[in-house]
């Protein structure tokens, strides 16, 4: 059943399939966030409510939803790493953590952005903001991990058991904050921003919102399409399929050791000789 | 070897409770000073926010709490430090016994010693902080129920650590943003006591999560210390 899986164990396979990939999740990644940023911040109708400001929705609400979609990503390359022991799915949560990151971070900052001039203030102990920050803090937490350990393959397997904790204690965190929210008494900001909710989207805007969340998937898996290629290639630079990939050719390089080899011979003879 | 040897498994759990309270009653000063920071914390507070007594029993749950949830961070590493470092943590895995067992060995004695003397002075904090009355047996029970999860899931972040050099700052960032479910049932149940309120709900989601803690934090200790002793 999981056969397919097995040939992505060498790393030479999984730089092939993401060298592959690459170019087909980049064009349309580009073609599309070209098309949901022009369409929702040229021609989308402005909101009745908030005028113009609400066009950030098509940066804020991509991101904020990609950050959570790629941190259980990160922990199903968690499991794949940890079960079947395969070193590519070890990298493949060092190139995922840090895109997730930026998506968590991105999308609080533009909330923050959005928050100023709509409810006026840069940050609200709002259930939705709190889960995204911690969301943040379990990003960070994996990533430091990782770090911490001087051997790489140790400190993958650290950081996969902790994404998969995380994921098991996501749910729980957020319905808690989402609960601990309604327990305190509402104010009057987080009033306004369900009564900002309670009326559903007009399609000219949803048609362009949808695209842009469709272009950011795209364009964060080109990324971590990308730091996973530089890593693979990071990792195996000793092996000559990798020096082949950077246009180093075998020959030259072998030739290289060869003369080093050489010189070294020469001089021992030289010092004899002394 | 397990199964030729019925009796074996909670022998070896009863010897590893034994052995764990006679090495920590050898270092009593390593289980006093996270009291003591609890303690002092908790002082602090007053005097940061001011002596009034009806700011002080409003914010009494989440301070006790917060304060609570630092000082078990301190106490925490000691946990699998030592006997990371005298090679003992190695023998425990070659034990004959799952790793689970000998590994909720080591939290249960972790709780008897680093949260019962919490258990124990929580009237003392209540009535340093202004508590209302009519709250202190439910913040007891928070505790009561909740200790168990400080040492369940800070044996994970131990076990992902300890064979590190620099992993108390590293430990605090790990463990504090899973533990956040804990503090909000805590401080929701406690302020439903002070407010006049059953508490039973956030006490039983309290009681959930560290079933939940107890139950699947062994099984993720020992994956982490299979990667941390190698």
């Amino acid at each position: 059943m999981w056969r397919w899986l097995h040939p992505y164990a060498k790393p030479e396979a999984t730089f092939a399939l993401t060298q592959k990939l690459i170019p087909w999740f980049a064009l349309p990644g580009i073609i599309l966030v070209l098309v949901s940023l022009v369409w929702g911040l040229a021609f989308a109708p402005p909101d009745y409510q908030q005028g113009e400001s609400y066009r950030i929705i098509f940066v804020h609400v991509p991101s904020a939803m990609w950050a959570m979609g790629f941190y259980v990503g990160m922990a199903i390359m968690g499991v794949i790493a940890l079960v079947w022991q395969i070193r590519t799915a070890e990298l493949a949560i060092l190139a995922i953590a840090p895109v997730g990151a930026v998506l968590t971070f991105i999308s609080l900052f533009t909330g923050a952005i959005w928050g100023q001039p709509m409810w006026g203030t840069w940050w609200v102990w709002d259930a939705r903001l709190t889960a995204q920050l911690i969301l943040l803090f379990l990003y960070l937490g994996v990533m430091a991990l990782y770090v911490a350990f001087e051997d790489e393959r140790a400190g993958a397997k650290a950081a996969s058991i902790l994404a998969i904790v995380g994921v098991i204690n996501i749910p729980i965190i957020h319905y808690s904050v989402y609960w601990w929210n309604t327990l305190h008494q509402k104010s009057t900001v987080t009033r306004a921003i369900t009564r900002l909710e309670a009326p559903s989207i007009a399609p000219e805007m949803l048609w362009p919102l949808l695209v842009s969340i469709l272009a950011m998937l795209l364009v964060s898996i080109v990324l971590v399409l990308m730091r996973l290629n530089n890593e693979i290639l990071r990792r195996e630079i000793h092996r000559p399929w990798a020096l082949a990939e950077l246009g180093i050719t075998l020959d030259s390089s072998a030739k290289a050791h060869n003369d080093a080899e050489k010189k070294n011979v020469e001089k021992k003879g030289g010092a004899d000789a002394v | 070897m397990l199964t030729a040897n019925k009796g074996s498994t909670f022998k070896v759990f009863k010897q590893l409770v034994k052995r764990d309270i006679r090495v920590a009653s050898r270092q009593r000063s390593d289980l006093l000073n996270p009291l003591i920071f609890l303690i002092i914390v908790v002082t602090l507070f007053p005097l940061g926010v001011g002596p009034g007594p009806d700011i002080l029993g409003r914010i009494a749950p989440g301070v006790i709490w917060v304060s609570a949830l630092l000082s078990s961070m301190l106490g925490l590493e000691r946990l699998f430090r030592d006997d990371f470092r005298d090679g003992a943590l190695e023998q425990m895995l070659l034990l004959p016994v799952a790793v689970e067992i000998s590994v909720l060995a080591k939290i249960l004695v972790h709780w008897l010693l680093t949260a019962l003397p919490v258990l124990i002075i929580t009237p003392l904090l209540a009535l340093l902080m202004n508590l209302p009355l009519q709250a202190w047996g439910t913040l007891w029970l928070t505790l009561f129920l909740g200790t168990p999860v400080l040492s369940a899931a800070g044996a994970i972040g131990v076990a992902l650590t300890v064979s590190l050099n620099k992993g108390g700052a590293l430990l605090s960032l790990l463990l504090l943003p899973l533990l956040i479910p804990l503090l909000i049932f805590a401080t929701a149940a406690v302020e439903a006591a002070v407010a006049g309120v059953s508490p039973a709900g956030p006490l039983a989601l309290i009681g959930a999560f560290m079933v939940l803690c107890i139950t699947l934090a062994p099984f993720a200790v020992k994956a982490g210390l299979r990667v941390s002793v190698n």
